[in-house]
């Protein structure tokens, strides 16, 4: 058990440095292993189609930077989704950290349509606290709860916002979410209150708690973490930051089970030898 | 009256929302509007009220030289400048958002977003380090969670297609893991999921009747 005693007195260091050169080595040279649509993303994929083309969508980014990698990939490609379906897109963040960067998402793939044009074709009317109490007040009135957008205009002013009054003037709600407030809320609160149909992209190590919403009909469709976003892309025929980093992913969830198998073969033989 | 009024107040505004919900009445539905605005500023409030505590207990830290006081001076003056820079954007015009090319905005792109990154990414070298070291198969209830954690972790990822694309399709790994996510998986989620549901329930009926008192001030 001579390697067995070198493993377990291995320094962990060694583990962070094969996991950082595991991430690293497909993200510079890309081993484009096979991605396939999962069901779940399907779903969301026709739900998405499904929309009237011109219609109104209502898009709730509830995550902030520490989500980037999964979230911004998802946001990416459903308002690309969107605005290729000549959707108009009305966006709210629930998350104090997250205005900023889904601004700057979402300007930077509006780019790719230079006859859309802001407050026209989609806003961004910005944070507001309050989290499900802000669900419910929407349901009220959105101008009501987001008087101005998160640029400064008033939200009234705004042509996007001339047919949009409460839930009823959408046909769909797309929420990417993190966590606390975001896509266990908007069912709760907005999707069993008001019968708003929705979809929803959530982190990878959240997903399995949205099933059973799935499974119910309450979320037409799911994405699921970076790999959820990946196949998203892939039906898209897009070849975004996801579908990149799959490569990576991939080897980093080999290292961790191989890890799990190592350290329990080590812990059985040490368990073996003391008896 | 120090109890009794708060003890009404919560039980008479606790039946009214509940009432809201079935009776869309605008006798019922504009006075349940207003309180869920006030319910939106009380939490907007709530922020100044952390950031208000979050420097008196660090700078009573800093004063008293506890450990790690420098790490709290770090944080003070991060606070103190970031509030400032951003008052400083709004009075010069820039609106009420951290706009491209300000000063706020500079800090969310290099400074907070770059940061939030660092530590979410740290997660993946603690989870490997983690898997090896404690990650131990004690019962058989263990090995069956090892066992569809492997599955999933595997069959969510391209790598688990290409590992078992030599077997029938119903035996692949991605096909496995979708089936442990639709049924064992999705029933306990869903057992959790009303479980939970009807505490919170229960504890709202309790708020409500008086029985649970504790947000008064911990005392039963």
């Amino acid at each position: 058990m001579a390697f067995g005693d070198w493993l377990v007195r291995l320094d962990r260091r060694w583990i962070f440095l094969t996991m950082g050169l595991l991430v690293l080595g497909p993200l510079i040279f890309p081993l484009s292993l096979p991605l396939h649509v999962t069901p779940p993303v399907q779903a969301f994929v026709d739900a998405v189609d499904k929309v009237p083309n011109g219609s109104t969508v209502l898009m709730s980014c509830d995550y902030d930077p520490a989500s980037i990698p999964e979230m911004v990939p998802m946001t990416r490609t459903a308002f690309r989704h969107l605005l290729s379906k000549d959707c108009k897109v009305v966006v709210t963040v629930l998350w104090f950290g997250g205005p900023g960067l889904v601004d700057s998402v979402l300007t930077e793939v509006s780019r790719e349509f230079p006859t859309k044009a802001y407050g026209r074709d989609w806003v961004n009317l910005g944070y507001k606290a309050g989290n499900e109490a802000v669900m419910v007040a929407l349901g009220q009135g959105i101008v009501n709860v987001f008087p101005r957008d998160y640029r400064g205009n008033e939200s009234n002013a705004l042509p996007v916002m001339q047919h949009v009054r409460d839930y009823s003037s959408f046909p769909l709600l797309v929420n990417i979410s993190a966590g606390y407030p975001g896509t266990k809320e908007w069912v709760q609160q907005v999707q069993g209150r008001f019968h708003l149909p929705m979809v929803a992209g959530v982190t990878a190590v959240s997903a399995p708690e949205y099933y059973p919403y799935l499974q119910s009909g309450q979320l037409r469709g799911l994405l699921g973490g970076m790999a959820g976003a990946a196949e998203y892309e892939l039906s898209r025929h897009e070849k975004g930051s996801a579908s990149r980093g799959m490569d990576a992913q991939s080897l980093g969830h080999v290292l961790v089970a191989l890890c799990i198998v190592l350290g329990n073969v080590i812990a059985f033989g040490q368990r073996r030898r003391s008896r | 009256m120090k109890r009794e009024v708060p003890l009404l107040l919560t039980a008479g505004i606790g039946l009214f929302m509940i009432l809201s919900f079935f009776v869309p009445h605008h006798f019922i539905s504009v006075p349940a509007d207003f309180l869920q605005n006030c319910a939106i500023i009380v939490v907007a409030c709530g922020y100044v009220l952390g950031g208000a505590n979050v420097l008196r207990v660090n700078l009573d830290s800093i004063s008293k030289r506890e450990a790690g006081w420098g790490y709290k001076v770090v944080l003070v003056v991060s606070l103190v400048v970031t509030i400032a820079i951003g008052i400083i954007d709004g009075i010069h015009g820039h609106g009420s958002f951290p706009g491209e090319g300000t000063h706020s905005k500079w800090i969310y792109d290099n400074l907070y977003t770059s940061m939030s990154g660092t530590m979410f990414a740290l997660l993946a070298f603690f989870i490997a380090s983690a898997a090896f070291r404690a990650f131990r198969i004690r019962t058989v209830e263990a090995g069956m969670l090892a066992v569809a954690a492997l599955i999933v972790m595997l069959g969510r990822v391209p790598v688990g297609d290409v590992m078992t694309g030599w077997l029938p399709e119903p035996l692949r790994l991605g096909t496995l893991q979708q089936w442990v996510m639709d049924n064992p998986q999705s029933s306990a989620k869903r057992a959790i999921l009303i479980g939970a549901a009807l505490g919170v329930m229960a504890t709202g009926l309790r708020v409500i009747l008086g029985i649970e008192r504790s947000y008064l001030g911990g005392e039963d």
